[in-house]
């Protein structure tokens, strides 16, 4: 058996956590573009529409991230889906991000005050330009920080990968350290990387809030 | 011919019957002030009028248009009349200039050049022309408040509802957006204002009409109603806010 150094500990831990903030960026951009579609579905003034993306929403909100990896890994398999572990869990952590981000952003348009609506209506704007002169831009501001938020639980959420066989970070980790048999050191490091992925992160989006509320003030 | 009729107007909210039966007609020009107290369904007739809200039975003819809250018909109803709301309701993430030009531009197609002087005329009309560039959370609320009447006015309609625009200001700053009003009921502009200003109503406007329970209870020049009400619900009414 060879001999790990801590600095062959650290970099393979290194060379993996690309892994999870490849996956974190492609579970991000994917749940953006599925989310602002749900997004636009749910404040759509269809009945059918909106039932779609509600189910969707609970079914995504309401069960366990790991169980929809499981489904999107062993279940699309059985189907006769050919699916690798990246394949299975950028889907899932699509999918699982669009629902929370779109459930934020209908947040976000839903709490502009209803005089914007009706200020429009009464200038003669109709539905699509109400959206794009008035509403969404007020919502994009007040969508960052909750946006930014959100994206920690994104990085976090790229550990669970580890289970269904994709070797990022966590998964990294837990061979170290089947290899080393020192836990502390391994699992230690393997935090402190997602640490510092997720720190600027919240303090990002901390600051981004804070700054919001100052402007919010002067209103 | 009237600008405004409104006959036998209905409105339900789910069970609540708001308005029973209104009926209601308003020439080009007249100064109408509509007063009553706190839930007898004022703003919800005012609502009715532009078709912010629906009604269930009745109809309301404006400028030869039939109101409905069908989005097509608003936006043509948008040509013949605005709006001014209690919480003045300007677009924060604009400037006054183009919280202005807004409208006229998506609307009437106005260029940008002349939408621009649209909007400066507008604006020296509320005088606020040196606020062209300014945010709405810069402006004191008086002035948000003549913003937003310039911003009606930019659609050069022929009617403007004013649902209390002055309740919301401080009182030191309600005489300006007051002033406002006068200089365009001089400039024979319709106006139909719910307002709890009885000297306005009294010296400005030409009608008051009173509503009680969902209807018109009684109504005719603004003088003589405010001077010697008949029933006993206004006279109890004026008596309460005088
Ligand atoms: N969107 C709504 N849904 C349900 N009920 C409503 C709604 N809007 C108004 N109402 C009810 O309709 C009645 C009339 O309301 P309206 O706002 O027209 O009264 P108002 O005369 O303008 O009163 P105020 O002087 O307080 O503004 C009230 O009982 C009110 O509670
Ligand atoms: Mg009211």
């Amino acid at each position: 058996m060879s001999q790990f150094t801590d600095w062959d500990i650290l970099r393979n831990l290194l060379l993996a956590a690309r892994w999870t903030v490849l996956l974190s960026l492609i579970a991000f951009a994917g749940g953006s573009i599925v989310g602002l579609l749900l997004t636009f579905m749910r404040i759509s003034r269809r009945r059918s529409l909106i039932w779609v993306t509600r189910i969707y929403i609970e079914i995504f909100q309401g069960t366990p991230l790991l169980m929809q990896l499981f489904i999107a890994f062993f279940g699309l398999g059985l189907l006769g889906i050919d699916v690798s572990a990246w394949t299975a869990a950028a889907l899932a952590l699509t999918l699982f991000s669009s629902a929370f981000l779109s459930d934020i952003w209908r947040g976000c348009v839903e709490s502009l005050p209803k005089g914007q609506w009706e200020a429009s209506r009464c200038l003669g704007l109709n539905y699509l330009q109400t959206m794009r002169y008035i509403i969404l831009p007020q919502a994009l501001r007040i969508a960052i920080p909750p946006t930014v938020g959100f994206s920690v639980q994104i990085v976090k959420g790229t550990a669970l990968a580890s289970i269904i066989g994709f070797v990022e970070l966590t998964k990294a980790g837990t061979m170290l350290n089947n290899a080393t048999f020192e836990p502390f050191k391994v699992f230690a490091l393997v935090a402190l990387i997602y640490f510092l992925l997720c720190y600027p992160l919240s303090r990002a989006s901390q600051y981004l809030e804070e700054r919001l509320n100052v402007a919010g003030k002067r209103a | 011919m009237s600008l405004v009729s409104v006959r036998d107007v209905h409105k339900y909210f789910g069970e609540l019957h708001v308005l029973k039966g209104i009926d209601l007609t308003i020439n080009a020009g007249e100064v109408v002030s509509i007063i009553g107290r706190s839930g007898s369904g004022k703003s919800t007739l005012l609502r009715c009028m532009n078709g912010l809200e629906s009604y269930e039975q009745g109809a309301i003819i404006l400028d030869g248009m039939e109101v409905s809250t069908d989005e097509f018909q608003v936006r043509k109803l948008s040509h013949s009349v605005g709006m001014v709301f209690q919480s003045f309701n300007l677009f924060p993430h604009l400037t006054v200039g183009e919280n202005i030009m807004l409208a006229p531009k998506l609307i009437k197609r106005v260029g940008k050049e002349e939408a621009k002087k649209l909007a400066m005329e507008v604006l020296e009309k509320v005088g606020l022309a040196d606020k062209f560039g300014q945010y709405p959370e810069k402006l004191s609320g008086g002035q948000q408040q003549r913003v937003a009447i310039a911003r009606s006015l930019a659609m050069k309609p022929k009617v403007l509802l004013c649902d209390e625009i002055t309740s919301a200001l401080d009182p030191e700053l309600v005489g300006d957006v007051l002033k406002v009003l006068e200089q365009l009921a001089a400039e024979g502009m319709t106006l139909i204002l719910v307002t709890h200003e009885m000297n306005f109503a009294r010296d400005v406007g030409d009608r008051v009409v009173f509503m009680h329970q969902g209807k018109v209870h009684e109504t005719g020049d603004a003088k003589e109603v405010l001077a010697n009400p008949q029933t006993p619900e206004l006279q109890q009414f004026i008596g309460a806010v005088l």
